[in-house]
């Protein structure tokens, strides 16, 4: 079935099963590969991304399900305030390792700054504890997002 | 993989490249670049993939490209994989070559054993903790190579003595400073000139270093934080089908029943394949293909491995232990001593098998052609895997195109080729390019695992407590008798014996020996830190307990055996200083120590831990002390020690793979556990600085961690941890 997509500003029809997860249709059917694949099961939050500015794992967002929705993939978070101050801080605190979860936590920040603009300790732990890094780099995550919310 | 494969494979590489190095530099570079394709595939921002070949460019060696537009390109051995080599190894090579970091551009060499070897493994591999330690002299010496012949370039052009000017920031200078040119123009005239051997050129003083030893930026953060890094994963290629796989869940097993229609009626599927151990599934998109697997309904004849257990492998190491084995170390009189001791203790470790978990999931795209195999993928060893894909498919070796990536997350899992020779197998059965992507489950459950090991130790003790005898069994699969049987001598792996061997202190009469065990129906492989993380456990525990046992403070105990080894010993006051040790704790709080000598460097740590009334431990902090000689960029080596804590944490605290009716138990995120940011503490690094050679820091503080962690909880409870992950039921508060 042909389904319309708002992706980043910019419309999208893909031809696919309603129950594909968008996941798959952003990284293969559009060739948007900045959002990753971890673990299929929402239990990781690398396939992170927003609809209409909230967080959701797309390894278990039905395409179907998405509607008129606006979604915001890693490929354009640069373009909101809180996007844009993440990854600048990330750059500066050299957050990153291997680099693979990282689309998934500056996605899940982003959503955190933006609803809690100076964020405690145990918001960045509930907002960011469904991110796995394997890389470890998790210290350097949580300095970063309070260095860029100024806490 | 075979022995022999591998033994040809690296005659033939010296052959060829001696034949190359006799023909001269030109070919040298042909040679260097067969690997690399023309094909413009991928955007290739800087410092990412660089695929295209560079064209009259200045080569004087396999690792310096100098085009005339003046590009910069270091055809880097080591696969970047977050351990920072991208950074370090261009750091090494622009110290020298007198470039700035970011005119540097990486492109990943192909595989080649004679120009790209990793001189510390013997392969070219990305492991070991060893990239750093391999090409330090190696990438300067072509640094200064490349400078000298450059400078001599310019020099020619202005008629002037080549001492007589300078390079800086990729620009060649004269006396006077009021010529100059730069180095792309002057690639083609370098390139004409003779290279001199990279022995003779003369390095910097190390107190010159302006880029060694400093906080330079990574090279490969901008494109992981907006989307545009291109992992093995990531690949598109025109034409390109999605297959996804389910592997028997048993070794050894085999499809019994795949029902092809209902796979095929799913939208997008295009072909079902089935090669008996695996079933494909490949169609238009992931998505697709997923679904048509599922409606594919599977079911499996298991075969001779479908009553493989935990147990079972255990009580056959319980066993296989009570024989001696491959004797590791034999100093003094063991028996004799152990004898005479004034007290004796004895204990038997354990530690589980592991998956490594990367977050990148395993992934190979193949395109089999008659005459050549193109092959995308993230590998930390390009060389082992075009030998086997060459002998799969039948093809000469230069066929084999490897087109290596970045690596989300490889520790270990990706020195081994398995992935890429499932997917040449199943690419024998498509018509055009094919990606494979293992699902988390296939990930977790057909991992090649860090192997299960059981340890038997007794010490003796004299009056004074301190450690008279010593003996130290290891019983468990040998990774290396597999993987490079050369390395094992009379059955003896030197990994698997790594820092038990030789632990740190003084101990006059030791014995140390190896039992290979190998278990049936499970497949072992390298895992971060790899016979250190297993033995460091096991030693540095067994020395605390022996601290214990002589009514000794354990930083006071490992002190007083530690009088010959200075810079151990100085890891170990360092750390137990930072860590304000020996300052009253609350109660179920307490402090453990560990010291380490592995891959060149010496580590120290002290873990705080609180263990709760019903068992949970909760780790408050890690102080690290490290002194792993000369270092190339400080930020780094935090980052890794950052990292590879919280790598051997999570192991300690969570990581066990356990096999029941030859199945993994494990299957995802929700059952195989990492480390989330809750429950992190926070790593500090003290930093020893000299001038020493440089050790390796990946995998150094993954080894060194869980005793620091089992110790404090010791300290803590009073409970002696011989078995890891740390068994939480055992720790209630009984008041």
């Amino acid at each position: 079935m042909a389904i319309t997509l708002k992706i980043n500003g910019t419309p999208h029809e893909v031809d696919v099963d309603g129950d594909i997860p968008l996941l798959w249709v952003l990284r293969d059917v559009l060739g948007m590969t900045g959002t990753k694949f971890g673990c299929g099961q929402a239990l990781c939050g690398a396939c992170t991304v927003h609809l209409d500015g909230q967080p959701v794992r797309s390894c278990q967002t039905p395409v179907d399900s998405v509607g008129d929705s606006a979604i915001t993939t890693i490929e354009a978070i640069g373009k909101t305030p809180q996007g844009a101050a993440l990854q600048k801080v990330w750059l500066e605190l050299e957050v990153v390792q291997c680099g693979y979860c990282q689309s998934g936590q500056i996605m899940s920040a982003a959503a955190l700054l933006k609803d809690t603009p100076k964020p405690t300790d145990d918001d960045i732990d509930a907002a960011m504890s469904g991110n796995v890094c394997r890389c470890g780099t998790y210290q350097r995550i949580r300095a970063a997002i309070k260095h860029a919310a100024g806490v | 993989m075979d022995e022999l494969v591998l033994k040809e494979q690296i005659a033939d590489e010296t052959e060829m490249s001696r034949r190359a190095f006799l023909q001269g530099t030109g070919l040298l570079l042909g040679f260097a670049l067969t690997g690399a394709s023309t094909e413009s595939v991928f955007a290739a921002p800087a410092s990412q993939v660089v695929e295209n070949e560079v064209t009259g460019a200045f080569a004087p060696n396999g690792f310096i490209r100098i085009n005339p537009t003046g590009a910069v390109t270091l055809v880097i051995p080591m696969i970047e994989m977050g351990q920072g080599v991208y950074t370090s190894l261009s750091m090494l090579l622009a110290e020298e070559l007198e470039v700035k970091l970011d005119q540097i551009q990486v492109q990943h060499a192909p595989p080649n054993h004679a120009l790209y070897v990793n001189s510390i493994i013997g392969i070219q591999n990305t492991g070991g903790s060893a990239s750093v330690r391999a090409f330090w002299t190696p990438l300067r010496q072509a640094g200064a190579v490349g400078r000298n012949l450059l400078i001599a370039a310019a020099a020619k052009r202005w008629n002037v003595d080549p001492a007589t000017c300078r390079a800086k920031d990729g620009v060649v200078f004269d006396a006077s400073g009021s010529k100059h040119l730069r180095y792309g123009e002057l690639a083609k005239a370098a390139a004409k000139l003779p290279v001199p051997p990279a022995a003779n050129v003369k390095l910097k003083d190390p107190k010159d270093f302006t880029l060694i030893g400093t906080r330079a930026k990574r090279v490969d953060s901008s494109i992981k934080v907006d989307g545009r890094a291109l992992y093995g994963i990531d690949t598109r290629l025109p034409g390109m089908k999605v297959a996804a796989v389910a592997i028997s869940p048993v070794l050894g097993g085999k499809a019994k029943t795949v029902d092809e229609k209902a796979a095929l009626a799913v939208k997008g599927v295009r072909q079902v394949v089935n090669i008996d151990e695996t079933v494909a599934v490949v169609a238009d998109h992931t998505g697709a293909a997923k679904k048509g697997l599922e409606a594919a309904a599977i079911t499996w004849d298991d075969g001779p491995n479908g009553k493989v257990s935990n147990a079972d492998i255990v009580k056959q190491l319980e066993e296989e232990s009570k024989k001696p084995g491959a004797v590791a170390r034999n100093v003094g009189d063991v028996g004799k001593a152990l004898a005479e001791a004034a007290q004796r203790v004895d204990a038997i470790y354990q530690v589980p098998f592991l998956a490594h978990a990367a977050m990148e999931p395993m992934n190979c795209t193949v395109h089999l052609q008659k005459d050549r195999c193109d092959i995308w993928v993230g590998t930390q060893a390009p060389t082992i895997t075009q030998s086997q894909v060459a002998e799969l498919t039948g093809l000469p070796k230069d066929a084999i195109k490897i087109h290596n990536h970045l690596i989300g997350g490889g520790f270990g899992r990706r020195l081994e080729a398995d992935g890429t020779i499932l997917a040449v197998k199943i690419a024998k059965h498509v018509d055009g390019p094919v990606k494979v992507i293992w699902s988390r489950e296939e990930d977790i459950q057909h991992d090649m695992y860090r192997p299960y090991y059981l340890d038997r130790l007794s010490a003796g003790l004299d009056a004074a407590g301190k450690p008279v005898a010593w003996t130290h069994r290891i019983a468990g699969s040998s990774v290396m008798a597999r993987y490079y049987p050369p390395y094992v001598k009379d059955g003896l792996d030197p990994d698997a014996i790594e820092a038990a061997a030789e632990p740190p202190y003084a101990l006059p009469n030791i014995h140390v020996d190896f039992v290979r065990v190998e278990p049936r129906g499970v497949r072992t492989s390298w895992w971060r830190g790899v016979g250190p993380t297993h033995n460091v456990f096991v030693v540095e525990s067994f020395i605390d307990e022996l601290a214990h046992a002589a009514k000794q403070d354990p930083v006071a105990y490992r002190k007083g055996l530690l009088g010959h080894n200075p810079r151990a010993l100085a890891v170990l006051l360092l750390a137990a200083e930072k860590a304000g040790w020996g300052s009253p704790l609350p109660a179920r709080h307490g402090c453990g120590i560990s010291v380490q000598f592995a891959y060149g460097s010496y580590t120290s740590q002290v873990a705080e831990v609180e263990v709760a009334a019903d068992g949970s431990v909760k780790v408050k902090r890690i102080v690290c002390a490290i002194d792993c000689g000369m270092y190339v960029n400080p930020d780094t080596i935090e980052a890794q020690v950052q990292g590879g804590t919280l790598f051997g944490l999570t192991a300690a605290l969570h990581g066990s793979i356990t096999f029941k009716d030859g199945r993994v138990e494990q299957s995802n995120f929700d059952s195989y556990l990492p480390m989330r940011i809750d429950e992190v503490p926070v790593v500090e690094t003290h930093l020893i600085r000299n001038a020493e050679a440089p050790g390796g820091i990946g995998e150094a503080p993954t080894a060194i961690v869980s005793a620091a962690v089992t110790n404090a909880i010791f300290a803590a409870t009073g409970k002696r941890l011989r078995s890891l992950p740390i068994d939480m039921d055992s720790l209630k508060s009984s008041s």
